[in-house]
């Protein structure tokens, strides 16, 4: 068991370890756009079918399949989609990656000063 | 019509159901002695085996017989429900499952307290989380009577009552012995029957129309008084603010939800909490696939004349039984019904759970007894009030009786996108977040939230309302998530700026920081 004062040092060694900043930076670089793209694309349906209803009620040529709900469906296969792109960056790049810096953290070997450690 | 319900097939189905799920959680019941086990099932449950238990906890009454209702009534509007329902998994999957996993023990208080002041976190989050717990509990309530006005035929405040009565009383059951492993099968047998039996009625109902989707809707298009307006938003949110708002209370509520939360803590690890939720997103999109046929057919076959009635038992709450009846007689929709009262029973229990916890793990043990609680007396604590939270439950269904179970469903996802949700993420992603940040955006979007509820014309000044006859409906939408969560956003932001951060601030940031991106000293699975 490491003690309060202990964990609190090597929390912030590692938090300021060039590995944990490469981490964060992978985790922020896929997570912010695809986030951005799916509020704006749930967005852009939400205001067209509340201000373009007409525009969703058009039918699909002789069907009674309408745009709007080719836009719905549209929101399923984006949802899908991207929750088996994330699943797959999680698996290949994310984990090796936090699992190198668990158990090194868990080891207590990322200990000391942080300029050491950015300068290994 | 009602002469074709059996209400014998109907009850033989569901006594079948509440016994089978009796017997099993006493047999998984053996160990809970400990509180990993009685709150998190050990942490022993597989990614897979946990995303089918939280489709089991979300697709509720709201998504079954809410939905379906919505649909056949009013349509498109029905189905953005199920969208904002099935988007909003991509925030708890990118953004908070596996680093609320790796961060807390129990509750999500556990998360929200981790790096700020624990006690007058702790209860605020525990607040909110009684109040998303509430108005979920009555949502589901409100459905089980409507059901059971319509299985055995009977409406009126006696049946009703009684019905909700023992739906309180089984879930209980289920959560003082069970706990959360005991829950947690409970949820994976109701998945598992509820979208088997949505599925096995979407073929047939598919089969029934020659597998042609555009006949289907044109049939319902015929049937409907609407006509074409069904194909299109528009019928039941004619104000399009509404819609936005209901939208973004959906979208951003489902990763603030406590019940949801918490059940990332019965995995071993970040990585299976994951994997459960990339499994409960499949199942869920699926099941509102199923759905989207299901209420155009109930339109079709059944017709909203039918269910708008007000002699119809249910209303339209009803829409899939009366489906299920009209294709395939008594029987099927006895198995419907009985599926439909099991995916109340199992929600309510899981709903039980998480409030019971929050109440002994983050009111008793922390703010009360200022984390000095022996764990035996939390679990104690916990089980004593799933028996108050039981008949609350059972005094606020009986009350909401009539309500649109996803419109009630719709508000508890409000709260929670308002009062969860923004300190949620600015504790896991802004290092600069402090406790007084906290407490501005928790409170503030409870109370606005809760505010706005009141003074909308859900609750006074218009027909459907709650109570028709008053009048204080100040606030024009139904649904208050445009001003309240936005407010909770921004209340995080000014409280935090205009305060100073705790002493031990870097170092606790540091630790939470590092702690839920790699997963380092999180809570390990108890041993078997």
């Amino acid at each position: 068991m490491t003690t309060p004062d202990h964990l609190a040092d090597r929390s912030i060694a590692v938090q300021r370890s060039p590995e944990f900043q490469g981490l964060r930076r992978s985790f922020f670089g896929f997570i912010l756009p695809l986030t951005a793209l799916f509020l704006l694309w749930y967005l852009a349906y939400v205001l067209l079918a509340g201000f373009a209803p007409d525009l969703f009620a058009t039918r699909i040529g002789d069907s009674t399949i309408t745009v709007g709900l080719l836009f719905g469906l549209g929101q399923f296969v984006t949802t899908f989609g991207i929750t088996m792109a994330y699943r797959s960056w999680a698996n290949r790049r994310y984990d090796p990656h936090a699992a190198a810096i668990r158990e090194e953290m868990e080891r207590g070997e990322l200990t000391g000063d942080a300029n050491e450690e950015a300068a290994r | 019509m009602s002469d074709e319900i059996n209400p014998v097939i109907n009850m033989v189905v569901f006594g079948i159901f509440v016994v089978a799920t009796l017997v099993i959680v006493f047999r998984v019941s053996k160990r809970n002695a400990t509180a990993t086990e009685f709150f998190a099932g050990g942490r022993s449950f597989s990614g897979p085996q946990n995303g089918v238990a939280i489709a089991g906890d979300y697709l509720s009454a709201a998504s079954f017989l809410g939905i379906c209702g919505a649909i056949a009534v009013a349509g498109y509007d029905g189905f953005l429900y199920s969208i904002g329902f099935l988007v909003a998994w991509l925030v708890a999957l990118l953004l908070v499952a596996e680093l609320l996993r790796n961060t807390g023990r129990f509750t999500m208080a556990d998360v929200l307290s981790f790096r700020l002041k624990q006690r007058p976190v702790r209860m605020a989050a525990a607040l909110a989380t009684l109040v998303v717990c509430f108005f979920y509990l009555v949502a589901q309530m409100a459905g089980a009577g409507g059901l059971v006005a319509l299985l055995l035929g009977l409406s009126g405040p006696v049946p009703t009552g009684i019905t909700v009565a023992i739906v309180g009383v089984v879930m209980i059951v289920y959560v003082i012995v069970g706990g959360m492993k005991g829950t947690t099968w409970v949820q994976i047998i109701k998945a598992v029957l509820l979208v088997a039996g949505a599925g096995i009625l979407t073929i047939v109902v598919l089969a029934m129309v020659g597998f042609d989707f555009s006949r289907l809707l044109q049939m319902a298009v015929d049937a409907s008084p609407e006509g074409e307006a069904i194909l299109a938003p528009g019928l039941q949110y004619p104000n399009p603010v509404d819609f936005l708002s209901l939208g973004l209370a959906l979208v951003l509520g489902t990763a603030g939800l406590p019940h949801v939360l918490m059940r990332f803590y019965t995995v071993p690890t970040g990585k299976e909490a994951r994997r459960s939720v990339v499994w409960a997103i499949w199942i869920i999109g699926i099941f509102y696939l199923f759905t989207l046929v299901l209420g155009y057919a109930a339109a079709a076959f059944v017709g909203p004349e039918v269910l708008t009635d007000p002699a119809t038992p249910g209303g339209q709450n009803a829409a899939a039984p009366l489906l299920a009846l009209e294709i395939g007689g008594p029987v099927l929709m006895a198995v419907i019904s009985a599926i439909a009262f099991a995916t109340i029973l199992a929600v309510v229990a899981g709903l039980a759970i998480t409030a019971a916890t929050s109440f002994a793990h983050d009111i008793y043990a922390s703010v009360i007894r200022k984390g000095q609680a022996d764990p035996k007396q939390e679990v104690k604590v916990a089980r004593r009030t799933v028996v108050v939270i039981g008949v609350v439950a059972i005094i606020g269904g009986i009350v909401a009786q009539g309500q649109n179970v996803a419109f009630l469903v719709a508000l508890a996802f409000a709260v929670a996108a308002s009062a969860n949700l923004p300190t949620i993420l600015y504790s896991l992603f802004w290092k600069r977040f402090n406790t007084t940040g906290a407490l501005w955006s928790m409170y503030g979007g409870l109370t606005s939230c809760i505010l706005l509820i009141v003074f909308s014309p859900a609750v006074s000044g218009g027909p459907k309302s709650m109570f028709p006859a008053l009048d204080f409906d100040l606030f024009p939408l139904s649904n208050p998530g445009i001003v309240s969560i936005p407010l909770a956003f921004l209340l995080g932001i000014v409280g935090t700026l205009l305060s100073k951060p705790e002493a031990d601030h870097d170092a606790k940031q540091a630790e939470m920081e590092v702690r839920s991106f790699t997963g380092a000293n999180a809570e390990k699975a108890s041993d078997h």
